[in-house]
C-alpha cells in the first residue's frame, strides 16, 4: 500500500522555519519577474506560444510518424537507439548498455526522465557509482532528496545549508557560506569525476525527428563535458519530446530560458547527432505512460510540456511551501496534473494543493490550460472514491446547503453568530487549518439577505 | 511483442482526435535563404525591440549588448598580430594555449590529441565560431571547429574569433543556415558557463569554461597578415 503525499504537512515542515519561506519566495518570484522582462523583450511572444502550441500539437497527434522518421534518422548517423516501456526497463536497457562497457562510473547531467525512473538508486545497487553534475542536483543527491524545481534543484536551500553539507562531504569551510567560494569547490570536486568516468548520462530538451539528434540545455555546459570526455554517452529521452524539424527548435529555444530565467537563451544548447568522433551514442526512447496519457481526451496536452518551470515560478502555492512537499519528481502546476497519472493513490491530494488561481496558464510557453487540468484531476480523484474523509464530509455538506436556499439562509445566520461569540479555542484549532496562521474576518452584524430584506425589498 | 513494437503500437491506438496540422511555413531552397527560414515571416516584430537593428542596419552592437549580459566579452582586433597580442595581454601567465586557429598559435597542438582527457590542462582554448546569432548573443561551435569536442568544455577560458558578417539576427534565421546533420555536435554558446543554484547567484564557471572572450575579426587572414 502506498503512502498518500500529505502536501500540507510536508509544507508546513518547509515554512516551520520562516526564513526558508520568505527566501525561497523571494528567489522564485525573482525569477517570474526575470521572466517577465524578457518576454517583455520579444513582441512576438504571443505568436510564438501560439506556433509552439501547434508544432508540439502536431507532433503529439502525429507521434508514431515522428518517432519512427527519428529512429531511422538517428540509426543512420551511428546513434544506438533503443525503447523502454516503462521506468523499470529503462532502468534495465541502461544498465545493460553500461555493463557491456564494464562502467564503473557515471557522471550525469540532470534530467528528469531519469528522476522519475528512480535510475541512480538503480544503478548504485548494482554497484556502478553515478555523480551529478549540476550544481543544484549534486546538492540534493548529496541531500539524499529529490530536486525541488526542475530549473533549480535546489533552490529551497539557504547558502548556509549548502555550507553545511559540502563541509561534511567536500571538506569545506564550514563557516564560509559565499556561494563563489561554494560553486569553486564543487567544480574542483566534479572536475577529477569527469575524468575517471566511464560513461556520460544526459537527458533531452528536444528531439528532432528530420534530423535524428537532440538537443540539451544547461547553465553549467555539464552535459557537454559528460558527452565529450568519457567514450560512452547515453541519454533518456521521454517520446513526447519529439519536434518534427530543425527550423522548430528556433521557436522553443526563444522561449525556453526566457520563460525559465529570464535569459534569451541557456549558456549551452548542445546538439547531439550521432557520436562523435571516437565515442559511442545511445538514446533510450522511454514511453512510462506517455502513451496511455496521449489517449486521455483531458489530460494529453501535458504532453507538450517543455520544463521551463515558469509555472512553478509564478505559483503562489509552490512558492510558499517548495518544491519538497509535493513529494513527487514533478513538483509546482506541472507536478500537480504529471504526477496523479503515475500513481493517482498516492498523489490524490496534490490537485488540491493549489489556489486555482490559473496564473500558471497565463504563463506556460507552450499553452497547456494547466490550472483546467488541476480542477480535472480533482473530479478525477472524486471519481475514484479517494478523496480524504474531511474532504468528503465538508463538500458534501456545502454542496447540500448552497443548493437548498433556506438551509443556506439558517446556517448562515447560525454562523455568523456562532463566529461571533465562539471561543478562540473553538475556531482556532486543528480542524480548522485555515486559521492557523490567519484570523477569520470579523463578523457583520446581519447577513446581506437580512440587510437586503430591511434596506431593499421594502421600498421596491 | 518487443518494446519498440509495444510503445508505437499504444501510440497509434492512443493518438488524439483530429490531427492538428504543422503550422504553415515558407518553403524555400535552404542556399538561396540569407534572412531566415521558415518561421521568420510569422515573426517580423524583432526591430520593434529597442536597440535591435532594422533592416540593413548592423546587428553588432545588438549582438555585443547580449554577450555582455550573458557574461561574455568582445574585442575588436584589427587583424592576426592584434588578435595574438589580445590573447598574450588577457592570459599572461597561461602556461597551456590550444589553439585551432592559424591566427593565434598555442603551444598545444589540437591534431596531437588522440583521446579528450589530455585537453584536462588547458587554460585557453582558441578557436574559431561561423556564426554569431544577435538576439541571444550567443556563438556556434560544432566538431568541425573544435577537432576535439571537450576543447570547448574543458579549457579554463575559451576565446572565440567572429567575423562580424556572420552575425545573424535570430535564431529562426540561424537554422535556417545550419545543417545539424553535419557535425555530430554542436553548441550555440552564450556566455560562459554559469549557475544560479545557490540562492540564486549568477557564477561564472561552473564546470565550462569560467571565461568567453569574443575577438571580432574577419576571416581569411593569416598569421601576421
Amino acid at each position: 500500500m502506498t503512502q498518500v503525499v500529505d502536501p500540507e504537512a510536508r509544507a508546513a515542515r518547509f515554512i516551520a522555519l520562516e526564513i526558508h519561506e520568505s527566501t525561497h519566495d523571494r528567489l522564485v518570484w525573482g525569477m517570474r519577474q526575470h521572466r517577465d522582462k524578457a518576454v517583455a523583450g520579444i513582441p512576438e511572444w504571443e505568436e510564438l506560444r501560439e506556433l509552439a502550441s501547434q508544432i508540439k500539437e502536431h507532433t503529439l497527434t502525429h507521434l508514431d510518424k515522428y518517432l519512427e522518421e527519428f529512429e531511422a534518422k538517428a540509426t543512420s548517423l551511428g546513434t544506438h537507439v533503443h525503447w523502454a516501456r516503462d521506468a523499470e526497463e529503462h532502468n534495465s536497457v541502461v544498465y545493460d548498455i553500461l555493463s557491456a562497457h564494464r562502467v564503473k562510473s557515471v557522471i550525469k547531467s540532470k534530467s528528469m526522465l531519469q528522476e522519475e525512473c528512480g535510475m541512480t538508486p538503480f544503478l548504485q545497487n548494482r554497484g556502478i557509482e553515478v555523480t551529478e553534475s549540476d550544481l543544484g542536483e549534486r546538492i540534493q543527491q548529496l541531500s539524499n532528496e529529490p530536486p525541488s524545481h526542475i530549473v533549480v534543484p535546489a533552490i529551497h536551500k539557504l547558502r548556509t545549508d549548502v555550507a553545511e553539507l559540502f563541509a561534511k562531504d567536500l571538506g569545506t569551510d564550514p563557516k564560509n557560506s559565499d556561494p563563489h567560494y561554494l560553486a569553486e569547490a564543487m567544480r574542483n570536486n566534479a572536475r577529477p569525476r569527469f575524468m575517471a568516468a566511464d560513461a556520460g548520462m544526459t537527458g533531452g530538451n528536444f528531439a528532432v525527428a528530420e534530423t535524428g539528434g537532440f538537443v540539451v540545455c544547461t547553465n553549467e555546459g555539464n552535459a557537454d563535458i559528460g558527452a565529450s570526455v568519457p567514450p560512452l554517452h547515453v541519454a533518456s529521452i521521454g517520446i513526447e519530446k519529439l519536434i518534427p524539424r530543425a527550423r522548430d527548435l528556433g521557436v522553443f529555444l526563444r522561449m525556453l530560458s526566457r520563460s525559465a530565467l529570464g535569459t534569451p537563451m541557456t549558456q549551452y544548447t548542445s546538439h547531439f547527432h550521432g557520436p562523435r568522433r571516437g565515442g559511442e551514442l545511445h538514446v533510450v526512447l522511454v514511453d512510462n505512460t506517455r502513451s496511455t496519457r496521449l489517449g486521455s481526451p483531458d489530460f494529453w496536452h501535458a504532453l507538450k510540456c517543455i520544463r521551463c518551470g515558469a509555472c512553478m515560478n509564478t505559483c503562489p502555492v509552490y512558492r510558499r511551501g517548495g518544491g519538497l512537499s509535493y513529494g513527487a519528481t514533478y513538483s509546482g502546476p506541472i507536478g500537480v496534473i504529471l504526477d496523479p497519472g503515475f500513481d493517482l493513490r498516492k498523489y490524490r491530494e496534490l490537485p488540491y494543493h493549489s489556489s486555482l488561481c490559473g496564473s500558471c496558464t497565463e504563463v506556460c510557453p507552450v499553452k497547456i490550460d494547466i490550472s483546467d487540468q488541476i480542477y480535472k484531476w480533482r473530479r478525477v480523484v472524486a471519481a475514484a472514491g479517494l478523496l480524504s474523509l474531511t474532504k468528503r464530509v465538508g463538500m458534501s455538506a456545502l454542496g447540500t446547503t448552497l443548493a437548498h436556499p433556506t438551509l443556506f439562509d439558517a446556517a448562515e445566520s447560525v454562523a455568523e453568530t456562532v463566529l461571533a461569540h465562539a471561543p478562540r479555542s473553538l475556531l482556532y484549532n486543528s480542524l480548522n487549518p485555515w486559521g492557523k496562521h490567519r484570523e477569520l474576518p470579523t463578523v457583520p452584524k446581519q447577513t446581506f439577505r437580512q440587510w437586503y430584506l430591511e434596506n431593499r425589498k421594502k421600498g421596491s | 511483442m518487443n518494446a519498440r513494437d509495444a510503445i508505437l503500437t499504444a501510440v497509434r491506438r492512443n493518438l488524439p482526435q483530429p490531427p492538428v496540422p504543422l503550422p504553415a511555413t515558407h518553403e524555400t531552397d535552404r542556399k538561396a535563404i540569407a534572412g531566415g527560414l521558415g518561421y521568420k515571416e510569422h515573426l517580423n516584430h524583432m526591430p520593434e525591440v529597442s536597440g535591435f537593428p532594422d533592416d540593413g542596419e548592423s546587428n553588432l552592437p545588438y549582438f555585443l549588448k547580449q554577450l555582455e549580459a550573458m557574461g561574455g566579452r568582445s574585442f575588436d582586433v584589427a587583424d592576426a598580430t592584434a588578435a595574438r597580442a589580445k590573447v598574450a595581454e588577457l592570459f599572461p601567465t597561461a602556461k597551456v594555449i590550444c589553439s585551432v586557429v592559424p591566427e593565434v598559435p598555442g603551444n598545444r597542438r589540437i591534431a596531437d590529441v588522440r583521446d579528450p582527457h589530455e585537453l584536462n590542462d588547458v587554460e585557453v582554448g582558441v578557436v574559431r565560431s561561423p556564426l554569431g546569432v544577435a538576439e541571444a548573443g550567443a556563438i556556434w561551435l560544432s566538431q568541425h571547429e573544435l577537432v576535439v569536442t571537450a576543447l570547448g568544455v574543458l579549457s579554463q577560458h575559451l576565446v572565440v574569433l567572429l567575423d562580424p558578417a556572420a552575425i545573424v539576427d535570430t535564431l529562426h534565421d540561424a537554422y535556417g543556415r545550419l545543417d545539424l546533420t553535419a557535425s555530430p555536435y554542436g553548441v550555440f554558446l552564450a556566455g560562459p558557463s554559469a549557475t544560479g543554484d545557490i540562492e540564486g547567484v549568477i557564477i561564472h564557471g561552473a564546470q565550462g569554461a569560467r571565461s568567453l572572450t569574443v575577438l571580432l575579426l574577419k576571416s581569411g587572414r593569416q598569421p601576421g597578415s
